[in-house]
């Protein structure tokens, strides 16, 4: 088998902890399948092969927003404050799978986790969680991930500039930090919003930032006030040189922030940023070309220019692609490679051997190649 | 085996057959959904159910009626593993539902040959060259030889024997066969690829044999004994099953061999039409159908591999409608006769 990442999906065998050994040994008797085969079937909360969780409330957040209360089962390994969890919902009988920034405090009593979804018209799975999945529903869970994390300790001063629903990781680090005892890090916020009715977690930032010293609270409602702009920065946080910095919200927003450090020489190690859409691959360098690729199992083949993703060619070319995150983090575009080589978008690195799983996300064609798709 | 040979205006029509087959397919895929998946998670429930028991059933089988009871359940537990569950998944059948936990990618199954060996010679090699002969190696398990084209050695004078023979051990012929050393032989397959693979079985062998033949009957205490010969029964029986459905499969005597000419420079209509051609299937209701692993529509497997065995008594009527407005024969009749049929070829191509 040639070396390929795992899909996070993929089951990893867990550290045998005491139950762990027993179950190592019940292995035996159930080979090929492993107990938590049969455990997931009486419930699938007890699987740590297929971690999965299960929603116990639903709670509205705005219109289009809700927040999901998961209690995550056997298979969970904690996470934190900051980090994203692959969610893999059942829609029609096929799983989906999304990224969402953890909403929670991790250690809280009781274990629970949230995750906070703004729902897009336009997509498949998040109008379904924020306003169809019931508590109740099971949805599986892949390993927290992220570096866009809660240091810990925190640094001193720390400045976080957010829109949107990119308000959710940074809303975890909040609470994580409100909930701890002892000294807290200066914290200022800058949040941008549509408008007051859609901005996320309005009452509870206003209750906190009047409640604990440490924080301070811009919001901004863009619709009356206009998209924050690199100016803004300084004028809203002189000191935001003393300041590590959190940045998570739409492309424009992470361009701005990015632009106010270059501009005013803010070392970028200091600049922490997360991004929920994929951004726009690299150009391909000159005298690349793509390539024409066949999908084997659909019988239609289709030219793929080189900084065009396999999976956009599949999908115009009426290829039913799997895909979930669409930018390379969730494995779940996987389709195996028959022949030729493919380019990684995102590094310019060719590679790719017959039979290799390949993130059609972020790959392209190198000359012509066959899918197994 | 006479080719049946195909009128002119067919081969003229087969791109259209090819077209055709195409939208059938599509029709399907759009139509997978909940209703597939719930099918596919009951037969895993009613698997794993069976399985666990039989199971128990065997741990107290010095009463024989407990014994009678585990090891039904326990064959049929097994047979529905290997054949609507293991065969199928690995296949990729059950890959849209992008389960982690019914994925060919992630998916052993109950059987001497490990899963990646399978796919390799069979998904793959099989599936690919299905009836070509030189190219299907599971043309007669390369120690058969079910056509003329192969050429007769003494040796095959006492194939109908050890066809026979093969039955109650098929998985481990299968496992065996798996390895491919006629591969290495040939120098199309490396000593070192073989090396690592004999290793994979031989852990997976020991896990197996282990679980069937040592652990369980010991756990059975004074049932030591019934319990090991239920599961030998079991073993034995799915095997025999399984080389049953697999042989009707390919080798009635009306499914058609090709040649390595044949296949070059062979079109989508022309792959459609060899599948056709190459198959046989075998009647049946629900629970046959089920046992079998929906491969008494061999038609229809072989035509769409990768399409839920669940759909496929679906979309037959209107395969085998296609096969009569191309003119293109539909072999099809009830298992014993296929399973006559398939003897009645071994025999004959035992002699020269
Ligand atoms: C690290 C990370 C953290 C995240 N955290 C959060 C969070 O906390 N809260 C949150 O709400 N979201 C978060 N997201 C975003 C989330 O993962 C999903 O992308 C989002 O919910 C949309 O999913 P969807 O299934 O509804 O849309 P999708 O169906 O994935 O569609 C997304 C967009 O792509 C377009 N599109 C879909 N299919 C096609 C196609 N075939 N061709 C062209 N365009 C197409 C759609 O029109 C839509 O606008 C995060 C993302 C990342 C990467
Ligand atoms: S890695 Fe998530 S869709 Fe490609």
């Amino acid at each position: 088998m040639p070396a390929f990442a795992l899909p996070f999906w993929f089951p990893r065998l867990r550290p045998p902890a005491l139950p762990g050994r027993v179950l190592a040994g019940l292995g035996w008797l159930t080979t090929p399948l492993s107990p938590d085969d049969y455990l997931g079937l009486v419930d699938p909360l007890l699987s740590a092969r297929h971690p999965a969780g299960v929603v116990t409330a639903v709670r509205p957040e705005t219109a289009d927003a809700s927040t999901l209360v998961i209690r995550p089962g056997r298979g969970w390994a904690g996470y934190r404050s900051g980090q994203y969890v692959p969610v893999g919902a059942e829609l029609d009988g096929a799983w989906h799978w999304r990224t969402y920034s953890l909403t929670s405090v991790p250690d809280a009593p009781g274990g629970d986790v949230t995750i906070t979804i703004k729902a897009d018209p336009r997509g498949k799975v998040s109008p379904y969680l924020v306003h169809r999945a019931p508590p109740g529903t099971v949805l599986r869970l892949g390993p927290a991930q992220g570096e866009f994390v809660l240091p810990d300790p925190p640094p001193a001063r720390m400045l976080f500039v957010t829109a949107g629903s990119g308000i959710t990781p940074v809303m975890g680090m909040l609470r994580t930090l409100a909930g701890r005892s002892g000294p807290a890090p200066d914290v200022v916020l800058l949040h941008s919003a549509p408008r007051p009715d859609a901005c996320l977690f309005r009452a509870e930032l206003a209750g906190l930032a009047a409640r604990v010293p440490w924080l301070r609270l811009h919001l901004r409602y863009t619709r009356t006030a206009g998209r924050l702009t690199v100016g803004d920065i300084g004028a809203l946080c002189p000191d935001r040189r003393a300041r590590e910095i959190w940045a998570c919200g739409p492309a424009g927003l992470l361009d701005v922030v990015r632009e106010h450090l270059a501009w005013r020489n803010v070392a970028q190690e200091r600049l922490h940023v997360e991004s929920f859409r994929p951004a726009a691959p690299p150009a391909p360098a000159v005298g690349e070309s793509g390539g024409r690729v066949r999908f084997g199992r659909s019988g239609v083949a289709a030219e793929s220019p080189a900084s065009v993703s396999l999976l956009e060619t599949g999908e115009s070319a009426g290829v039913p692609m799997p895909y979930g995150c669409r930018r390379g983090i969730c494995f779940g575009c996987l389709v195996p490679l028959v022949d030729g080589r493919v380019r990684d978008l995102r590094t310019g690195g060719v590679h790719g051997e017959p039979g290799e799983l390949i993130q059609t996300c972020v790959n392209g064609a190198t000359g012509p190649l066959v899918l197994d798709v | 085996m006479t080719a049946t040979v195909l009128p002119m205006t067919l081969v003229d029509r087969t791109e259209e057959l090819g077209e055709e087959l195409d939208r059938l397919r599509s029709e399907v895929i759009a139509m997978r959904g909940a209703d597939d998946a719930r099918y596919i998670r009951t037969v895993i429930a009613v698997q794993r159910g069976l399985e666990a028991g039989g199971r128990l059933a065997l741990a107290v089988s010095l009463m024989p009626p407990a014994w009678c009871a585990g090891t039904a359940m326990l064959t049929v537990a097994k047979i529905l593993e290997n054949m609507e569950l293991g065969h199928n998944v690995l296949h990729g059948q059950w890959d849209w539902m992008g389960d982690p936990a019914i994925h060919s990618t992630t998916w052993e199954w109950d059987f001497a040959s490990p899963a990646d060996a399978w796919k390799r010679t069979h998904n793959h090699l099989h599936h690919t060259y299905t009836n070509v002969v030189g190219r299907d190696r599971d043309l007669g398990y390369t120690i058969l030889r079910m056509s003329p084209e192969q050429p007769w050695r003494p040796v095959h004078l006492l194939q109908p024997l050890y066809a026979a023979l093969l039955a109650p051990v098929f998985e481990w012929g299968i496992a065996l066969y798996d390895l491919e050393a006629d591969s290495v032989v040939a120098g199309r397959k490396s000593v070192r690829s073989f090396l690592g693979e004999i290793a994979n079985l031989g852990r997976k062998a020991v896990r197996q044999s282990a679980k069937d033949y040592v652990l369980f009957p010991l756990l059975a205490g004074p049932s030591a004994l019934p319990c090991l010969l239920g599961n030998l029964t079991a073993n034995g029986l799915r095997n025999i099953w399984a080389h049953t459905v697999i042989f009707c499969g390919h080798f009635p005597s009306d499914v058609r061999t090709f040649t390595e000419d044949d296949i070059d420079g062979e079109s989508r209509g022309q792959w459609y039409l060899r599948q056709i051609q190459g198959s046989a299937n075998f009647g049946g209701g629900f629970l046959l159908h089920v046992l079998s692993g929906n491969l008494g529509h061999q038609i229809e497997h072989h035509l769409f591999p990768d399409l839920p065995s669940n759909r496929y008594d679906e979309i037959a009527p209107r395969v085998r409608r296609l096969c009569g407005k191309y003119g293109v024969p539909y072999v099809t009749g009830p298992l014993w006769r296929q399973y006559l049929s398939m003897w009645g070829r071994v025999v004959r191509h035992a002699l020269p």
